[in-house]
């Protein structure tokens, strides 16, 4: 394995890694208010008990997601040096801000986490909603980087050096805002459904289970409320991509020859070599459509793209694939219990559907693993596109392989007793209906 | 003052109360290791309970660091993190499994065999986080890790400026240090009196071994850091500067002695704090010693003002909230 293998791997498996526990650190701090107000205003002890168990899988999840960040910077360093010489300073703005974020996040962690009789309850509540609000602007913050790697702005190049420099402008890039509004909801979604097929399990083993019902309710409705947005921000992205990136949309899209009234291909296997893709079901018009509006409008094919500059066709189209899969069928689901909840009055409990729900339970977080892969192989040769390509910015450092399988065995690890500690903390939680009040108990229970 | 220097003097402050804060973390994790006696088990709770609210604020100061440092010194970051891309890479190892190994023994299960196993990841991880970063600080001072400031290149190899005994002594020194300042902090989290003899004699026993560590790091730098050595032991304000560090050292043994166990604390934090400002001084206006300094580093003027502007907002809502969270956690008498 090349070094420069090695460390895309490495970066990829840290991102892949850090971002499942991102997206908790997000959607998981809304849920745990959401119940915690429902506790204050209604003394239900489910309520309470949702709260301290949504609580404990956050706290999990938050160490694990706080240091494989910590790691995620220093790689950053340690991996690409010849990138972050010169796009420090540029990206710097993001990265400052979410410094404080990070520093809101933990601050109010701590005292939502071991302040329960140490502070009054509505100021315990408010710390919930601090963490909530800066899980989200950290996770804005660093997307806008991110978005600043696939449309640079805000500098000049001259002799290898960034010029000019503004600051504001390189964090306002183009596709800052669809790529953060897209992440954001992607985080609740994928969250949303996650635990919405841990406590549909929950309810088949125990369906008297009020506790479970009740997490299901709001769990649910957070994701009946996201599905739609998605689709309408995924939307949104395509189009940004078709104008800034037009290499990577054509690799999404499997899309060989530049023509007008491109057809959309749905499925599909890309082959490199012979410059086409096969087996795809083609539906007339409607990439031109989807990417510019208008059924006529022309799409740069892969052709047009000298080999060097194109990014890997097949992963890409592939991963692109699975996410508008993963979303599509999310939104049905959605629009499922949207009905049968409207029919039964009640959160929807039939055992068909609590079975769905755990079937799709994880692709939430297959499409963000799968959109992720979009953006960034999709934007290969280059690092930052058009400016800096990926093997000039490595570090020269040998042997990253070491390093590579070191911390992959590490994340495997982490991974599964994270698995073990939700499954005991979370899911195992009391059977049937609630009576008794257990108030203060701020340690989790041994 | 020049805006980069300003930043450099945020990025020491940074570094002090890191220090401070999980400096003493990771010597919580040391005497985890070393919480044996009559009171044993005793000790291991008091220092959760410590540790608990407070270490994931604590760690957001490395944080904050590593980014002021890639945004505002890039060749630096660049050039530190290819030189000590070994050391740096079992440092972070080391604060995921610190960090992690920490959180899931408070909710794995309470059972002796679980609880002992998690407890040994912690505490070892949390040996060898500042060990490591101690080591880098060495390699720092040693003045071999050269770089070429035109390409960017590092000229000193991958092993040499840090695989020596020089930088190992800082780590060690490193290592005692934390360990000092979380047995002096941990007297004041216990009202049980035979718990805290116990921190107590801990607290003593650390601060010697810090003393003699340092003198072992002067006498180790005179080759392995001569330029570092000819500031201390040369330079007339240097003199004067270590003569007060190492007065209040024997202050903060003397106050553990006599069981004053606040104003210990508040000797171990000034001590702590003198000694990372002396090391900033000692190498200012260098980065890395000998080829970067602050001026050859820093990024441009207006990224330099906008990241001030920003470290002066993000104050107005940051200190406030730390603390809030000390008030809460810390200045009410433990259990
Ligand atoms: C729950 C997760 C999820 C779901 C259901 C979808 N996406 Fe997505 N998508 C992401 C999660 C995601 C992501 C992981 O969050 C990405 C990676 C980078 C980004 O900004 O968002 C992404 C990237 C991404 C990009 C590339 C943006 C870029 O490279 O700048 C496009 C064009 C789309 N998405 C389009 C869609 C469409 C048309 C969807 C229709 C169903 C869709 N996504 C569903
Ligand atoms: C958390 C979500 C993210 C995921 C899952 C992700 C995924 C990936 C993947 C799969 C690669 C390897 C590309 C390849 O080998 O072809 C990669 C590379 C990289 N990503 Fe991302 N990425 C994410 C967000 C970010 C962000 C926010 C940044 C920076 C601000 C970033 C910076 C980089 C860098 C520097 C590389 C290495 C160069 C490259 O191969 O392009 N990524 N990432
Ligand atoms: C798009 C991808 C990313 C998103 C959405 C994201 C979001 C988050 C969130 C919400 C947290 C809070 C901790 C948690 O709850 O788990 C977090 C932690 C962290 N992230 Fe990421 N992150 C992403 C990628 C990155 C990258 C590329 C870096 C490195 C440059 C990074 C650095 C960190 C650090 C250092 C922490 C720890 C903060 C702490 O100690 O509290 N993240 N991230």
């Amino acid at each position: 394995m090349t070094d420069l293998l090695a460390a895309r791997l490495g970066m990829a498996m840290s991102l892949g890694f850090h971002i499942l526990f991102a997206a908790a650190g997000i959607a998981m701090p809304l849920l745990m208010v959401i119940a915690e107000w429902r506790w204050l205003r209604s003394r239900d002890p489910v309520d309470l008990e949702l709260t301290k168990r949504w609580l404990r899988g956050t706290a999990i999840l938050f160490a694990v997601g706080a240091v494989s960040g910590t790691v995620l910077s220093f790689e950053l360093g340690l991996l690409w040096p010849g990138f972050m010489r010169w796009a420090g300073p540029v990206i710097g703005m993001p990265f400052s801000l979410e410094g404080f974020a990070f520093f809101l996040e933990a601050i109010f962690l701590g005292i939502y986490l071991y302040g329960w009789d140490r502070v009054p309850p509505l100021a315990h509540w408010a710390s919930g909603v601090v963490i909530a609000a800066s899980g989200c602007v950290s996770g804005i913050f660093v997307v806008c980087a991110n978005a600043w790697m696939n449309t640079p702005t805000g500098f000049r190049m001259e002799n290898g050096v960034a010029v000019d420099i503004d600051p504001i402008a390189a964090m306002l890039n183009p596709a800052a805002f669809q790529q953060t509004l897209h992440m954001t909801i992607a985080a609740y979604l994928a969250i949303a459904f996650a635990a919405s097929g841990i406590h549909a399990w929950g309810l088949l083993r125990d369906p008297a289970s009020a506790f479970h019902r009740r997490a299901l309710a709001i769990t649910l409705l957070l994701g009946i409320a996201c599905a739609p947005l998605q689709l309408v921000s995924g939307d949104i992205s395509a189009k940004q991509v078709a104008e800034s990136q037009p290499a990577k949309l054509a690799a999404m899209e499997g899309h060989w020859e530049t023509k007008r009234n491109a057809p959309l291909t749905i499925g599909g296997l890309p082959d490199e070599r012979a410059e086409v893709t096969r087996y795809g079901i083609q539906l007339p018009g409607m990439l031109s459509w989807l990417a510019f509006g208008d059924v006529n409008a022309e799409v740069k094919g892969l052709r047009e793209f000298p080999r060097e500059d194109r990014p890997p066709v097949l992963i890409t189209h592939l991963a692109f694939q699975v996410m508008v899969g993963a979303g599509t069928t999310l939104l049905a689901v959605a629009v499922l219990s949207a009905v049968l909840w409207v029919r039964r009055r009640a959160v929807p409990v039939d055992r068909r559907f609590l079975k769905l729900l755990i079937a799709v339970s994880p692709l939430g977080l297959i499409a963000i693993e799968a959109g992720w892969t979009v953006t960034e192989v999709g934007r290969q040769p280059w690092i930052v596109h058009g400016v800096m390509r990926t093997r000039d910015a490595v570090t020269p450092m040998p042997g990253l392989v070491v390093p590579l399988v070191t911390i992959s065995l590490l994340y495997v690890f982490l991974g599964l007793v994270v698995l073990a500690l939700l499954r005991r903390q979370v899911f195992a939680a009391p059977r049937g209906p609630m009576k008794s009040v257990r108030a203060g108990g701020t340690e989790p229970p041994r | 003052m020049n805006p980069e220097t300003l930043v450099a003097g945020v990025l020491l402050a940074a570094l002090v109360l890191y220090t401070l804060g999980a400096g003493a973390d990771f010597g919580g994790g040391v005497w985890d290791l070393f919480a044996f006696g009559r009171t044993g088990t005793r000790q291991r709770d008091v220092i959760a309970h410590a540790l608990g609210p407070i270490w994931e604020a604590n760690h957001v100061w490395l944080i904050l660091v590593i980014v002021l440092l890639f945004v505002c010194f890039p060749a630096a970051f660049a050039a530190l993190s290819t030189a000590l891309h070994v050391p740096l890479t079992v440092m972070l190892i080391g604060i995921v499994l610190r960090g992690s190994a920490f959180t899931f023994r408070t909710y794995d299960r309470s059972d002796h065999a679980v609880q002992r196993r998690w407890s040994r990841v912690f505490a070892i991880a949390s040996i060898v986080t500042p060990l490591m970063l101690g080591v880098c600080v060495g390699a720092v001072l040693s003045g071999d890790i050269g770089v070429d400031m035109t390409s960017g290149r590092v000229t000193g190899g991958f092993f040499a400026p840090w695989l020596a005994p020089f930088p190992f002594a800082v780590g060690l020194f490193a290592l005692s240090l934390c360990a000092f300042l979380a047995a002096t902090y941990l007297t004041l989290e216990t009202t049980e009196p035979d718990v805290r003899r116990a921190f107590r004699a801990r607290a003593l026993v650390a601060a010697v071994a810090t003393g003699v560590l340092a003198w072992t790091c002067f006498a180790l730098a005179r080759s392995g850091a001569p330029v570092m050595h000819e500031g201390l032991a040369g330079a007339d304000g240097s003199l004067v500067f270590q003569i007060v560090t190492g007065s209040v050292a024997v202050g903060a043994i003397a106050a553990l002695w006599t069981e004053r166990y606040t104003l210990a604390r508040a000797l171990a934090v000034a001590q702590v704090t003198l000694i990372v400002c002396g090391w900033g001084f000692a190498q200012y206006p260098l980065l890395i010693p000998p080829d970067v300094s602050i001026a050859n580093a820093a990024a441009p003027a207006n990224v330099l003002r906008a990241v001030l502007t920003v470290l002066a907002i993000g104050a107005v809502v940051l200190l406030p909230s730390l603390a809030y969270l000390y008030r809460i956690f810390k200045l009410q008498p433990g259990r």
